[in-house]
């Protein structure tokens, strides 16, 4: 079937939603979103514990020590010109999710409440500051919930549960989407002016992960497949706090209202690693100094893999009250009840800062020059600003989406309007149906979960929080390999309706190329900055290291990954050493 | 341990009818009902077919009927239900195959009570002011991550499938209570219908079925005591 949009947005979490809303208050386009998912299970509804805004509710706030601690967080990696965007328009958007009906929790004054989060500060650096803006610590629900209720209300048209399986770009123009209808089967064809591209992470590459199943990294994969960049991907973040094992995430808003992390004999070891603002050092910085206290020998449990967060000392009404959510995590998963004993937690894979390169306005760039491929444009996970630089804060995740998932639905509905639509291709669907077909009649006999749980274990022991060329080398000989046996994998159900089966097995190709970016480009970089932690390489190199990576896949050449790179956009803040 | 999973298969493309098919599972007693799903799927039989996406009861994809009651698949644990496991689709919505059924009617009735923020008076340059007391008065309603476990185990609901049910009025109580809102007389105008609160027979059923804890049938009640008396 073939449709036609002018702005089509593929994705409907908070970077989607916010896109398609603003593109649709532009009169003079049509919008529609595609989402592979029911749009409230997009993942943004798991986020949990706030959005930073320099309100200054609970204690004096400037948008400039936001972008302070944005930049030092990134550890100097992140573009200034979009941390300052950031930093000032966050505190606007704030105020009008509010306006939208976001329930925010209130203090007694009534106002937006706020509590403090990892990295967040006041003075540039010198003590930590309430910036989180929560509600309860269903943050990201009540975002995703509050955007979809407004997109019902502004009769956003929805095509659920639709798999894009290719984007359609000819001459440096981007003409439409093709997509797979999974109720029927039916291979959609949707011409478009622009396309806006905001499907979220990757976390599905790692065996413990915070991110859902759905989350397998498909349209940075598919923009990859075409020789188009990928930047900063070997910046990947691990969350400190995961439910040990399972990777449930236990919100750093818990150490925000007084958690403490503590190792086997019960000492707050984050006093030894960050000493001006112990448990609520950044993430990066918080998940390493565990895994060191593991590595020697003060873990807990019978392997002595994972530490405590004790939230014992704090008032039961300020854990029900606050964190209800995690304190139901822990008592469902774990049967443990956080206000008698401490919740075991390791770190866990979570974020990624790297994607599909954009400008500020959210369009996707061609190359390391700037020059942008036409029409298209990214915003949320998927993207890469770069405001996250080498390691995101806690809580700019949903300001990132609700920012420059605005300003890409505002640009791309602009362009649009002022643009024809570029023919389409002859059978512009050919290769997406080439590839059903492939895996449908396959016969290889391959089995895609196995490989999947090869990906996942091996890209979790050689490619996580800490890394050496060794591990990495090992890594990429593991993933050609894996990639070969790829390309036998037959799915069994040949059916039409509900395929989910060649669902995964599309997905799993997805993981496959999303984890070949990540780790050539992690390999590449010789020194350790924010998330990326080589042990061959343990210091920071700004003499060889301050820019962007960008990695392309060479398309004549099987195999071969060709690494670029673009400088950092400086400006008011001078890389420093990163302390706290 | 190992488990048997009793499993509800229909795949409308091949069989006539539905039937129950059985595997044995090898499980930790901490594992997931979606785990051993997950398991038949990736290792024993590739065609099984559901929803799943959070793994952690906060997206509401899993929503399924294990062991007769409505549950999210990734929120109940293998240890709370023994070796003998029984798995079907929700009821009240037709069944596309195996355990994944057609939400479409489900978000239908939730998009007739208005799930949106209303009022247009100018926005102030910051917040609109809202007092602790008032925020906590529509709380539980938010929780709401609109699985359909409540709805799809209301037995009005089954009998007649246009009562709009408990999810669509849990998501208009959010709004209908909360300080900020100007939509009440509008919301409550459809809930006075004859799809809307006044076909709730306060079974409970809802109530329990709930993975968020929301006391479902106290909210319905809190509604019709609003359309009885225009106020809140």
């Amino acid at each position: 079937m073939h449709h036609r949009y002018d702005v089509l947005v593929v994705g409907a979490g908070g970077a989607g939603l916010m896109a398609a809303l603003y593109a649709s208050k532009n009169k003079n386009v049509s919008v529609a979103v595609l989402s592979k998912l029911y749009p409230t299970r997009s993942h943004t509804g798991a986020a949990q514990g706030g959005v930073g805004a320099a309100l200054g509710n609970v204690s004096e706030d400037h948008w400039e020590w936001h972008m302070f601690d944005t930049v030092k967080g990134g550890d100097y990696l992140t573009d200034q010109d979009a941390a300052e965007i950031f930093a000032k328009d966050i505190i606007e958007a704030v105020y009008e999710l509010e306006h939208m009906g976001l329930p925010f929790s209130r203090l007694p004054n009534g106002k937006i409440a706020q509590r403090k989060f990892g990295g967040h500060t006041k003075e540039f650096g010198k003590a930590a500051v309430e910036r989180a803006c929560y509600a309860v610590d269903r943050t990201g629900h009540m975002i995703l919930q509050t955007l979809y209720q407004q997109s019902v209300k502004a009769g956003v048209t929805f095509f659920n549960e639709y798999q894009v399986l290719d984007l359609i770009i000819e001459d440096g123009v981007c003409r439409g989407v093709v997509a797979y209808e999974l109720a029927t089967g039916e291979v959609h064809t949707y011409h478009a002016k622009a396309v806006i591209i905001a499907t979220g992470g990757y976390g599905r590459a790692f065996k413990v992960t915070s991110n859902a199943l759905s989350l397998t990294g498909d349209l940075m994969s598919i923009y990859y497949r075409k020789g188009l960049p990928l930047e900063d991907m070997e910046f990947y973040q691990f969350h400190p706090t995961g439910i040990a094992k399972m990777g449930i995430l236990i919100t750093e808003g818990a150490r925000g209202e007084g958690g403490i992390l503590r190792n086997d004999s019960g000492e707050r070891f984050m006093e030894r690693y960050a000493p001006t603002i112990k448990d609520l050092a950044p993430r990066d910085m918080v998940s390493r100094a565990i895994y060191m206290e593991i590595r020697e020998g003060r873990g807990l449990g019978k392997d002595k893999d994972y530490v405590n967060l004790d939230l014992t000392h704090l008032p039961r009404e300020i854990i029900e009250g606050r964190l209800p959510d995690i304190t139901d995590f822990a008592r469902t998963y774990l049967g443990v009840d956080p206000v008698t004993a401490p919740i075991p937690i390791q770190p866990t894979a979570h974020y990624a800062m790297g994607g599909i390169p954009t400008s500020i306005d959210g369009e996707a760039l061609l190359d390391e020059s700037g020059q942008t491929v036409r029409g298209l444009y990214a915003a949320g996970e998927v993207a890469c600003v770069s405001l996250h630089g080498a390691n995101r804060l806690g809580t700019n995740s949903l300001g990132d989406l609700i920012v420059f998932g605005r300003r890409a639905g505002v640009a791309a509905a602009k362009y649009a309007a002022g643009a024809e639509y570029a023919p389409l291709p002859v059978r512009a669907d050919a290769a997406a149906r080439a590839e059903i077909e492939r895996l449908k009649s396959g016969s290889g006999g391959e089995n895609a979960a196995k490989i999947r749980k090869e990906l996942q274990e091996t890209m979790m022991d050689n490619v996580s929080v800490f890394r050496t060329e060794e591990t990495m080398s090992r890594q990429v000989e593991i993933l050609k390999e894996l990639k070969e046996r790829y390309t036998r994998v037959s799915v069994q159900d040949t059916g039409m309706k509900y395929n989910t089966e060649l669902m995964e097995a599309m997905e799993l190709g997805y993981l496959l190329d999303v984890s070949e970016a990540m780790t050539y480009s992690a390999l590449n970089r010789k020194e350790s900055r924010g998330a990326h932690a080589r042990e061959d390489y343990p210091d920071r190199d700004d003499e060889g290291w301050l820019k962007h990576t960008m990695a392309f896949r060479d398309l004549a050449a099987p195999g071969k990954v060709n690494i670029r790179y673009k400088p950092v956009v400086l400006g008011r803040f001078e890389p420093k050493p990163r302390v706290y | 341990m190992q488990v048997t999973l009793k499993i509800h298969r229909f795949n409308p493309e091949k069989d006539q009818k539905p039937y129950w098919a059985e595997y044995q599972v090898e499980a930790e007693p901490g594992d997931r009902v979606l785990d051993l799903l997950n398991h038949v799927k990736w290792y024993l039989d590739p065609t099984l077919t559901y929803r799943r996406s959070c793994a952690h009861g906060v997206c509401g994809s899993d929503a399924m009927l294990i062991n007769g009651r409505n549950r999210l698949a990734c929120k109940v644990l293998i240890k709370d239900l023994g070796n003998k496991i029984t798995v079907e689709p929700i009821r009240g919505l037709k069944v596309e195959k195996d355990l994944l059924v057609d939400m479409d009617p489900f978000f239908d009735a939730y998009k007739a009570v208005l799930p949106f923020f209303i009022n247009d008076d100018p926005v102030p340059a910051g917040e609109r002011l809202q007092s602790v007391e008032d925020r906590e008065r529509f709380d539980q309603g938010t929780k709401c991550i609109l699985c359909a476990a409540c709805t799809t185990s209301c037995p009005i609901f089954w009998v007649n499938g246009r009562y709009l049910g408990p999810a669509a009025i849990v998501q208009a109580h959010r709004f209908i209570f909360d300080s900020r809102d100007k939509g009440t007389d509008q919301r409550l105008k459809v809930l006075n219908q004859n799809t809307g609160v006044w076909r709730c027979r306060t079974a409970y059923n809802c109530t329990e079925a709930c993975p968020r804890e929301i006391p479902v049938t106290q909210l319905i009640e809190e509604v019709k005591r609003a359309v009885l008396y225009q106020q809140v």
